[in-house]
């Protein structure tokens, strides 16, 4: 979990490019003042990942200066630009999990969506997983899209997983979301009967199978 | 006829409406938080429906084409029950979200002491974080709750240019215009407004800092008024730039004193089978 390198995001004006390197200068504090004090952040309680709750007492702390940068993102590096700059900034302040968890309770669906996009690279066990399952739970498609990124892939359970795959198809996002899709679906048999039900009740509808269920079905290895 | 409904309140709307309000020309509106008909009774209730104008709310608007932005607040009506005014509180971490182009619905109900504290407290916050402010004026004792409101606006930090007094008629346009206000217009069915009235308004006052709205909500109402208010000042000899100027212009320098505009939302794509709001069970 090193910091990720400063990456050059081209396409930024000078008026964002200005405004993002001070908000980096400030993420940089932020990850040093943590290390020297052991701390992981301003009244940050190091906790479980509990995605839902509200009115406890450190949900109105100050937010360190860094957090107001996430949070206004998108007005100050512009909309295109916004996942790829709040994901830097997670990394430069080597936000913690219990950082993570009370962005995404917070956040906006674009600052959720981004927290869901740093996890492979800030949270090494399974502890986020319930921002995941929250991101899967709903219908926003920009989440449930980042939401079966590499975390997903590499800690969600089988059950859990299938359902995120039914989901893509469900709400049209495209498998090419889902990663690790080839390696997880092979010799799945049981995601292979989901598909097939799942293929066998669009066609009695006289609805078309999505390309992308039949090509799951085949990555499963397993006759329909 | 591009149109900006700058008061409506979509989390009690349908996808057929959305499909409607594009048909019609919307491309853009904002939602300020409101009461739901049913009483609140905790902070964590406004939380969930805050989080819905910043989450769900948009990305519903977006397969539509619409582009959505909200103003959040505690409304006067429930600024009276000691439940809810604690969510006064944790304001200030929504009010930097980017989506948020003003501190409302804020303003008067009854006209309580409770009021007054949450419509001065409020009107800081928005002083606090360069938002302006969408300020309801009452629907009983419309002329003395403008009048106090103007008072209170000129009392607080906030320029009183930065604030939208909505919900006028002919009775408090006038005054209203004279405290250097926006001036805004609820058009429904039976009450507040009409489409005829606000061409006779328009006619009267001018077009200058006037923005017309649907208010439409959860009660009878119409989301459709904007275009009629629009159709109506064409029939009345109004000219194309001067509708362009109400329904669009106007809301954009208004709510644009935040700074966090965002119109660009591509046309609406995929409708899915003229649905694109999936279930995630069908």
């Amino acid at each position: 979990m090193t910091p990720a390198p400063d990456q050059p995001l081209p396409g930024l004006d000078p008026a964002a490019r200005a405004w993002l390197d001070t908000a980096l200068a400030e993420a940089d504090r932020a990850a040093e003042a943590a290390e020297d004090t052991g701390t992981p952040g301003p009244a940050e309680a190091v906790g479980t990942a509990a995605p839902t709750g509200s009115g406890t007492a450190s949900d109105n702390v100050a937010p360190a200066p860094w957090e107001l940068r996430f949070a206004a993102a998108g007005r100050h590096a512009g909309r295109t630009h916004a996942d790829a700059v709040r994901t830097l900034l997670l990394q430069r302040a080597r936000a913690p999990l219990a950082t993570l968890t009370r962005l995404y309770r917070h956040g906006t669906a674009a600052e959720r969506r981004a927290v869901l996009l740093a996890l492979p690279d800030r949270v090494a066990g399974p502890g986020a997983l319930p921002l995941v399952e929250d991101a899967l739970r709903t219908n926003d498609t920009s989440l449930v899209a980042a939401a079966v990124g590499p975390y997903a892939a590499a800690h969600l359970d089988p059950h859990a997983w299938r359902h995120a795959v039914l989901k893509c198809l469900f709400t049209g996002v495209p498998l090419d979301a889902v990663h690790d899709l080839e390696r997880r679906a092979h010799k799945d048999t049981e995601l292979a009967r989901m598909l097939a039900d799942f293929a066998a009740e669009r066609t009695a509808a006289g609805r078309p199978v999505p390309a992308d269920l039949t090509r799951a079905l085949n990555l499963t290895g397993e006759e329909s | 006829m591009r149109i900006f409904d700058p008061h409506i309140h979509m989390t009690s709307r349908t996808t057929d409406d959305y499909r409607a309000m594009y048909a019609a020309g919307v491309r853009a509106l904002v939602e300020p938080s409101f009461w739901l008909g049913q009483p609140r009774t905790s902070p964590a209730s406004f939380h969930d429906y805050f989080d819905a104008l910043l989450g769900w709310e948009p990305f519903r608007a977006a397969q539509y084409g619409i582009a959505h932005h909200c103003t959040l607040a505690l409304n006067p009506k429930e600024a009276n029950d000691p439940r809810c005014v604690p969510v006064l509180d944790d304001l200030p971490r929504y009010l930097v979200k980017d989506s948020v182009v003003a501190v409302g619905e804020i303003g008067y109900d009854s006209m309580t002491p409770a009021e007054d504290h949450a419509l001065a407290a409020q009107l800081q916050l928005a002083a606090d974080h360069g938002l302006p402010a969408l300020v309801h004026t009452p629907h009983r004792d419309k002329l003395a709750g403008l009048r106090r409101t103007i008072d209170v606006v000129r009392e607080s930090a906030l320029d009183p240019e930065h604030v939208l007094l909505d919900h006028l008629n002919e009775t408090t346009v006038k005054e209203a215009a004279g405290s250097g206000g926006w001036l805004g217009f609820s058009i429904y069915p039976d009450t507040k407004m009409d489409e005829d009235r606000m061409v006779a308004v328009l006619k009267a006052h001018g077009t200058d800092k006037v923005l017309v709205n649907s208010a439409a909500d959860w009660g009878r109402s119409d989301p459709l008024k904007t275009r009629k208010v629009g159709d109506a000042m064409l029939a009345a000899g109004f000219g194309e730039d001067d509708v362009d100027k109400v329904l669009w212009r106007n809301p954009v320098a208004f709510y644009g004193l935040s700074g966090r505009l965002q119109l660009d939302v591509p046309p609406p794509a995929d409708l899915h089978e003229g649905n694109s709001i999936l279930r995630g069970g069908e």
